[in-house]
């Protein structure tokens, strides 16, 4: 069995709005931070996993963040692995 | 009132499944019972409510996590047989999460939490859910949301448009939703949900009764 450490990462779709963002990129703009053409927030969550190879892994992950970690409808999302 | 029962389910966070008992039981006679969120046995209630709350506390999205629990597999073969749902707040977001009902409600655009009474039009009154006998009427209900936003892309907007799928519409929108929308149902009829809670309008003591239709309807045969 190998072990993988996975971050994943998911994020509101760029056609949804994202007021919490909006709400943080407004705050920055009043800290003073110059420049900030946009600002979108998104989770991301750690998984350590294991499993026979990268292939069986990636498809018990495809399957976590297609049905769970990310609502298609409204986000999208990608991962990296790293094998431990 | 003819013997049938109505399933109230509650989850872990669940805070309106007693409202929904008191105002069937209380307002309209109707039996009903608590359904725990761990049974998959529906073969005694004849309809069934997912009320509104924090399912789970609302971790990772509203309705995610409820969407495994045994009660909502259970459901796909209670809805398939024409039975009645209703899906209430949280609810609705349970029904969207776990797609007996299309698009996902995200976070109100303002970030408030909004805790106010909202009149809606009646769009269209599939599956009887309300008393659409006037061209155009308008109830008033109250909201209690966060995460209220109904989102969709422009395919389902269309397909919900064109098939008399929505149920409820804001007159002044509150939460940025698309299309206004308030409520939906699925194509058969027989699954509502709603972001409003007819449950919290059912006695004109608390302000006011445009509620108890849609309860009531519940056990419409």
């Amino acid at each position: 069995m190998d072990q993988f450490a996975v971050k994943v990462f998911v994020r509101l779709r760029p056609s949804v709005l994202d007021p919490a963002g909006e709400a943080t990129k407004s705050a920055s703009i009043k800290l003073g931070a110059e420049g900030i053409k946009s600002l979108r927030i998104g989770k991301m969550i750690e998984v350590k996993i294991e499993g026979n190879g990268e292939n069986e892994v990636r498809g018990k992950i495809d399957l976590l963040c297609d049905r769970l970690f990310a609502n298609t409808v409204i986000e999208d999302y990608e991962y990296f692995l790293e094998k431990l | 009132m003819d013997n049938l029962t109505v399933g109230v389910v509650v989850f872990p966070g669940s805070n309106c499944d007693r409202d929904v008992s008191w105002a069937l039981e209380g307002c309209l006679d109707i039996r009903t019972k608590y359904l725990w969120h761990e049974s998959s046995d529906l073969s005694d209630v004849d309809a069934i409510v997912l009320p509104g709350g924090f399912s789970y506390g609302d971790y990772l999205r509203c309705g995610a996590i409820a969407r495994f629990s045994p009660l909502i597999n259970a459901l796909d073969e209670f809805v398939k047989s024409g039975k009645r749902v209703l899906g209430i707040c949280n609810g609705f977001q349970i029904l969207t999460e776990s797609g007996f009902l299309p698009g996902a409600l995200v976070a109100n655009k303002n970030l408030n939490f909004i805790c106010d009474d909202v009149e809606l039009d009646i769009v269209s009154s599939k599956g009887g859910w309300f008393n659409n006998v006037d061209e155009k009427q308008t109830i008033k209900l109250p909201i209690a949301h966060g995460e209220g936003r109904y989102y969709c892309d422009s395919d389902t907007l269309k397909k919900l448009v064109d098939n008399e799928l929505i149920a409820l519409r804001y007159k002044n929108n509150p939460n940025g939703s698309s299309f206004d929308i308030a409520g939906i149902t699925n194509e058969k009829g027989n699954v509502l949900g709603l972001m409003p809670h007819p449950e919290r309008a059912c006695d004109e003591t608390i302000g006011g009764t445009d509620g108890l239709f849609t309860l009531k309807s519940l056990i419409l045969k």
